[in-house]
């Protein structure tokens, strides 16, 4: 009897597994079939190299370049904010903080990642982009910089909390050998704990960018729909998950180019950011073991 | 530097001891570690600090580079002297103390970059980037750390990829570098193999002739052969302190004796 019970629990938690594994490859599936029928179409050349991408016009282009410099421009607004900012935080709570302060603060920053997008979104909508046309003139009411900036903010604790572990983490001795030969404490923390931990934060700052990168809400809300070639900041863009947001929510024939065009556009992201988490991995893995 | 320390001799030549305790006791919190210790080091020898574990040996050795000012809740009375200044008057600074008073820990921790990176890393934190310096000071100290011949033709190799007794003896290596006139070394070989064990041994004995040596160790008989003067530490006392040949063959005390002849510890 008990054996019974022992196999149907083993079998059912398999089973769980089994959901996470069928569900990844069905969606690499789906993507790829629907993907296949939209290159029947469009051939990969104007894919990569048409600057327009203007599925939703009469006259219809499919360059995602437009849409990747979009993804590209409000990434890199994000990780300009985030990496100094998660870094100080790094910093400041592994090395210098006392322990009881950082007991309290790195939970209370992890709930940043908790908030909401749409709240972001419109936090960046309503506060953020005002706030820029203030100071900077010609700013339009959507716009890469304050989507990036906010996108920046909401991935801080991404890079913060993983860089503290992996700052965290470089043994006591190391420190103890840099103060011993006369070492300030800020020399200790950039020439010896920072490169010292480097695997962890660079791998840690690949998964912010991958989280930036498929960041739709934020975008969708306050970057724009307007795909262009630009790397204007203060112009509107559209990224490649804001478009899929815009054609699934949108009333386009089902089966259609335009329809298509949404899974060409998600294979690129899923290649892209499964590139990202897998060199992040690879990087984590590959240095881990040198302290052991 | 070198002019310094070099100053810095003869002037104890004169009279005040290299290192020297007075009265010192150490708490953790409400915890006294150590009590009462007074203790002197004459220039140029190897003081042996034997006893049991948790006997405040190690406390006591990080006092004289202040390592302990990391420990939260520690607290010092008495006062620690190093060529007859206390080194923890206000207006002290700890980086300087510890270019004069150099470390070597119990377990090897040499930083993971390049052996050349590892030596030359003190005298770049002093902002000397010259290469000729550099390349200079890197092979002295890797020579009178008898390593050189072991490592000369790989110095951009990762210095974690290396044994480790020769890791041990490349951050003794990279504290030389550093030109210290005392080196404080917190059980140098109990990580490592009989061999190795020897090397740093007869290394310790090398560096004798120009540096003022603490070495804290369990083992007796490694305080036996390589020491001038020992001092047990038992319950975080210092029980007895005097010539290492008069402590094994004659201590004074019951209590040494009997650690001595192996009754505990």
């Amino acid at each position: 009897m008990l054996k019974i019970k022992e196999y149907i629990i083993e079998k059912a938690l398999f089973m769980c597994a089994l959901i996470t594994v069928l569900t990844t490859a069905g969606i690499i599936l789906i993507l790829t079939v629907e993907a296949f029928s939209f290159f029947r179409n469009v051939s990969l050349y104007d894919f990569f190299t048409d600057p327009q991408w203007t599925p939703l016009y009469s006259e219809k282009h499919f360059g995602i370049l437009s849409l990747l410099a979009g993804t590209f421009l409000t990434t890199v607004i994000a990780i300009m904010v985030a990496l100094p900012v998660g870094m100080g935080i790094a910093i400041y709570l592994s090395e210098y903080a006392p322990r009881s302060f950082r007991k309290i603060i790195k939970p209370l920053l992890e709930l940043l990642a908790a908030v909401p997008t749409v709240v972001y979104g419109f936090f960046a909508l309503m506060v953020v982009t005002p706030f820029l046309q203030n100071i900077i003139p010609g700013v339009s009411g959507f716009n890469a910089l304050s989507a990036g900036i906010v996108m920046g903010v909401m991935i801080i604790p991404f890079i913060s909390s993983m860089s503290e572990d992996a700052l965290h983490a470089v043994p006591k001795s190391l420190r103890e050998a840099a103060y011993g030969m006369g070492s300030t404490r800020l020399q200790t923390v950039f020439r010896v704990t920072i490169p010292s931990a480097s695997s962890g934060i660079t791998a840690s700052t690949i998964l912010a960018i991958s989280r930036a990168i498929g960041e739709t809400m934020i975008v969708t809300i306050a970057a724009g729909q307007m795909p262009g070639l630009t790397l204007n900041p203060l112009k509107p863009v559209q990224t490649i998950t804001a478009y899929i947001v815009q054609v699934s929510s949108g009333d386009v024939q089902f089966g259609s180019l335009e329809h298509q065009s949404i899974f060409a556009a998600g294979i690129s992201l899923f290649a892209l950011t499964f590139i990202l988490n897998s060199v992040s991995f690879w990087i984590k893995k590959k240095y881990r073991i040198q302290y052991e | 530097m070198l002019k310094e320390s070099g100053e810095m001799k003869d002037r104890i030549k004169g009279g005040s001891y290299m290192l020297e305790s007075k009265n010192v006791n150490v708490f953790y919190g409400d915890k006294k570690v150590l009590q009462d210790v007074t203790l002197q080091v004459p220039e140029n020898t190897v003081t042996a600090l034997i006893g049991p574990s948790g006997c405040g040996k190690s406390t006591y050795l990080r006092l004289f580079n202040r390592m302990n000012d990391y420990i939260e809740n520690f607290r010092k009375e008495g006062d620690i002297l190093i060529d007859g200044k206390d080194i923890y008057r206000k207006d002290a600074e700890i980086e300087e103390l510890r270019k004069t008073v150099g470390m070597v820990f119990q377990k090897p921790n040499p930083f993971p970059k390049s052996i050349y990176e590892n030596v030359a890393y003190g005298l770049r934190i002093q902002g000397i980037n010259n290469k000729d310096v550099l390349d200079e000071a890197v092979e002295k100290s890797i020579k009178k750390a008898a390593l050189w011949d072991e490592v000369k033709d790989d110095l951009k190799k990762n210095a974690l990829a290396l044994s480790g007794g020769q890791q041990q003896r490349l951050c003794i290596a990279r504290t030389l570098a550093v030109e210290p006139s005392i080196i404080l070394m917190d059980e140098p070989a109990s990580a490592l193999d009989p061999i190795s064990t020897a090397k740093i041994e007869s290394l310790i004995y090398e560096l004798k002739q120009n540096y003022t040596i603490v070495v804290v160790t369990h083992n007796m008989h490694q305080a036996g052969r390589i020491s001038d003067k020992t001092g047990f530490f038992y319950l975080g006392e210092l029980v007895e302190f005097g010539d290492t040949k008069q402590i094994f063959t004659n201590p004074k005390n019951k209590k040494t004796e009997n650690y001595i002849s192996g009754r505990f510890g």
